[in-house]
């Protein structure tokens, strides 16, 4: 803990430091690869959708001694079109899962079951969902996701810069994108609650570059005064001071959302409670990703396309010295306790 | 933006800060005595029972779906729940304008009796049968002469009829009065071709359930009619009692399906009618209601029915609150091993937070009818998360500030000035994330972006009130402002190897 915390220290003072935001072009690479392979799996594959997309009912029963079998002679029995799954959960738990049903056919599915197994309706547990149903949550879904891109852009465009705006929703897609291209890859079921998780991590990864940005800011804001950093290594050096902020708020996010994680796959099975923490999970870890290696770096991009900057870069490069902060000053300066090259610390304090 | 020039100001009257806080919290706990709130009011799935989200269509051109005609079909469908007489029973409708969902819901067992009572349109509709057959395919070929207003279209249609089928036997409530049409009856076992509609379902004054002590006809919903709905059930009745079967009966459609159509012997000119047909008493008193209130004005689609057992709804309130303390544990012990004593001011933050939360879910219960559903606990729990970054963004500030070489006691004010603005722009736009889905969603997703949205505004007050001041009166304290190793601020873990570093502390090491 002490060498991290060390660590910070260094970071902060530009001892040590990651060239994030020089090396962009390896980082867009490497999104680039990511959403591509995110883009051709949605295609190619699509979405695994769960029973609230498609339409369809799930009963599950719970009587102790059910075996598999009896669940599917069950369900054979059902008077309805296609096929039923069936499957055991923990001991005592059957669920058999069905495709789009009618009122009248869902009541007969019960019948069957009540009879069969001689349980009460109220014991089983029933999800019935229309077959129109998906679209409309999607829809709304979507209308959230688009009103929500629109607010955060003219907030932080009123809060910070408008560039910094269009970085941080840069980042958020890239992370949504993502997020859902790992769900089509490995094919986990999407279920409203997968959505739920979707659209916070929107809210999740803005956050972490939130913080980021607010730094990249303050350390920019006099930037083209004094002609000792490029805006990206002025933006670069933000990142480096917060970065154990970063791996910080990440852990401690994880932290709960890996324990809902634990909880609901290990102890519930399936449902809200595993689907919401696991696409929290993967979008969140996305999120501390881009909000270090896509954001800023992006922003820089943005920015150094400005006449001003580029002037900027030129006086820097002029005067050689400020590009060798990041390189020269190796681990060994802890021995050694060379001179820091920030000299007005000492008169404030 | 913030300036270090107003470093002195914001330094002052922690203990106040703090004052504050407890008001708060008294005021909460007062409020909830009052309100006599004792527990967290929870959601269906977490304590079992039925919801039914519905979605509403246009039946018919006639028909549009307008905001008002939701409302509506809102106050229709509470007061068939309500007559059910399970308490706590809701009916709401979620979103906004006209795409609004209705949601019910109703605790305990009465799952399926609600789900049959709340899709029904309820339409009625008196109509004299034109031919009659057997429900099957293919039936009623020969035997349908035609008749005035029968087209070959309709006849044809009337053959293919298979009401053995259960997808035509479910009321759909979409037969346009003023047409002649072809429906089966609610048993599937005929099939008819109807005049168009004489008397409605809104010219019924009264319905009421009754039963036939002596007769055969079992449970029997009683009927009276408007004097509207009465003269024009006396000229129907009257014109059909003479003519040659089947034409001398009077079909009684509900929702498009012909729940009896019995001959009629003689002209009814008292405004009563019968309706039977094998009821149970259950049904014929959940039809007496549904006709009572009258019809819907807008066709309902069963957009999710979902209905959790009280087993289940305990083990995932087990499961949720599980989730909750093992997040908890996991983030002070986070804490504490990387902030040492600064980790446990997290700890009593997490703690006020948690408190206020609690509280607060109380209050809302009962003054707002909040109810914790099982995305609502996901919700607070991934707020642990966003309420121990605050403290982080706040924490490393300091930090950074002692790096510059600060006391403890300025770096604290500097860090807060400018984590201050950090912390709120990024919770703004977790609230804001948090309010849009709460309108743009439907069911738990709003409960999850209700919580997040109610504990990021809590996480607001405890970084302004509590956790500032404690980190400002911390910092007065010897062992903080000296940088012991295990306050947090030792220069070492601050990263600090200036004269002061040599000074306080022997271990020299990077």
């Amino acid at each position: 803990m002490a060498k991290i915390s060390g660590l910070g220290g260094r970071l902060y003072s530009g001892e040590t430091s990651f060239n994030i935001v020089e090396n962009r072009k390896r980082w867009y690479s490497i999104s680039a690869l990511f959403l591509l392979a995110s883009i051709a799996a949605l295609t190619i594959q699509g979405l695994h959708l769960g029973l609230e997309f498609k339409g369809g009912a799930s009963y599950t029963v719970t009587k102790p001694g059910l075996t598999l079998e009896q669940g599917r002679e069950a369900a054979s029995n059902f008077d309805i079109p296609g096929e039923a799954i069936v499957q055991k959960i923990g001991d005592d738990k059957i669920r058999i899962q069905t495709g789009a049903l009618t009122p009248a056919q869902a009541t007969a599915a019960e019948n069957v079951l009540t009879s069969t197994f001689d349980v009460p309706a109220e014991s089983i547990d029933t999800q019935i969902v229309g077959p129109s149903w998906g679209k409309e949550i999607t829809k709304k879904a979507i209308y959230g996701l688009i009103a929500f891109l629109l607010a955060v852009m003219l907030f932080l465009a009123m809060a910070f810069e408008p560039k910094m705006a269009l970085a941080a929703i840069v980042a958020v897609v890239h992370d949504v994108l993502i997020t859902v291209g790992i769900y089509a890859v490995v094919g986990f079921d999407v279920t409203p609650a997968t959505v739920i998780g979707f659209l916070t991590i929107l809210g999740y990864s803005l956050y972490d570059t939130v913080v980021v940005f607010d730094k990249v800011r303050e350390n920019t804001k006099s930037v083209t005064a004094n002609s000792k950093q490029t805006y990206s290594q002025a933006a670069n050096l933000a990142v480096n001071q917060t970065l154990v902020r970063s791996a910080n708020t990440s852990i401690i996010a994880l932290l709960p959302v890996g324990s809902i994680l634990f909880v609901g796959a290990g102890l519930l099975g399936a449902g809200t409670l595993k689907d919401l923490s696991l696409a929290l999970f993967i979008g969140l870890a996305v999120g501390t990703y881009s909000s270090v290696f896509i954001a800023p770096p992006f922003l820089a991009s943005l920015r150094e396309k400005e006449p001003a900057m580029q002037a900027l870069a030129k006086r820097v490069a002029a005067r050689g010295g400020a590009v060798a902060i990041t390189e020269d000053k190796a681990p060994q300066t802890s021995v050694t306790r060379g001179p820091r090259n920030q000299p007005k610390r000492k008169g404030r304090k | 933006m913030s300036t270090p020039t107003k470093t002195v100001k914001t330094s002052g009257r922690p203990a106040r800060a703090l004052a504050l806080l407890a008001v708060i919290l008294l005021g909460l706990v007062g409020t909830a005595l009052i309100q006599g709130a004792s527990s967290v009011k929870l959601g269906l799935d977490l304590r079992g029972g039925t919801s039914v989200t519905l979605q509403p269509r246009a039946s018919n051109d006639s028909n549009k779906i307008t905001s008002a005609a939701i409302d509506q079909a809102v106050t229709i469908i509470r007061q068939r729940v309500n007559s059910l007489g399970v308490a706590e029973s809701e009916v709401t409708a979620q979103g906004s304008g006209t795409n609004r969902q209705i949601v019910i819901s109703v605790p305990g067992d009465s799952g399926r009796r609600v789900v049959d009572l709340v899709g029904q349109t309820a339409e009625l509709r008196f109509r004299q049968v034109l031919a009659e057959s057997s429900g099957l395919a293919g039936s009623g070929l020969d035997t349908a002469t035609p008749t005035v207003g029968v087209t070959p279209v309709l006849n044809a249609r009337f053959a293919a009829l298979d009401c053995s089928q259960l997808a035509n036997q479910q009321g759909t409530g979409a037969d346009s009065p003023s047409e002649t049409i072809v429906a089966c009856s609610r048993t599937g076992s005929s099939k008819y071709i109807l005049a168009p509609a004489e008397v409605l379902g809104q010219q019924v004054s009264k319905a009421s359930a009754g039963i036939d002590q002596q007769g055969s006809a079992g449970w029997f919903v009683s009927l009276s009619f408007n004097g509207e709905g009465t003269s024009a059930f006396g000229a129907l009745t009257g014109r059909v009692t003479s003519l040659a079967s089947p034409l001398n009966q009077v079909a009684i459609v509900l929702d498009g399906l012909v729940v009896s159509a019995p001959s009629i012997n003689e002209a009814i000119p008292s405004g009563n009618a019968q309706i039977t047909g094998s009821f149970t008493q259950t049904e014929a008193e959940d039809l007496a209601n549904v006709l009572k209130y009258g019809a819907l004005p807008l066709a309902f689609d069963r957009g999710e029915v979902q209905q959790v057992s009280p087993t289940l709804g305990s083990d995932q309130l087990d499961a949720g609150l599980l989730a909750g303390a093992l997040g908890l544990i996991l983030v002070v012990i986070f804490s504490v091993l990387y902030y040492r004593a600064l980790g446990l001011v997290t700890v009593g933050s997490l703690a006020v937070a948690s408190a206020l939360v609690y509280l607060l879910f109380l209050v809302l219960g009962e003054a707002i009818g909040f109810t914790l559903t099982l995305a609502g606990i996901a919700g607070a729990i991934v707020a642990i998360g966003i309420t121990a970054d605050s403290f982080i963004v706040f924490f490393e500030r300091v930090r950074d500030e002692a790096r510059e070489g600060r006391s403890l006691r300025s770096a604290v004010e500097n860090g807060w000035l400018r984590a201050r603005h950090t912390i709120i722009v990024a919770d703004m736009v977790s609230i804001l994330a948090a309010v849009l889905l709460y309108f743009f969603a439907v069911g738990g997703v709003r409960g999850f972006a209700f919580t997040l949205g109610l504990t990021t505004l809590v996480d607001l007050i405890v970084v302004f009130i509590f956790t500032k001041p404690l980190v400002t009166l911390i910092a007065r304290i010897n062992f903080f402002a000296s940088g012991h190793p295990l306050s947090g601020f030792s220069p070492k873990s601050v990263g600090l190897k200036g004269a002061r570093a040599n000074t306080s502390t022997t271990t020299v090491e990077a």
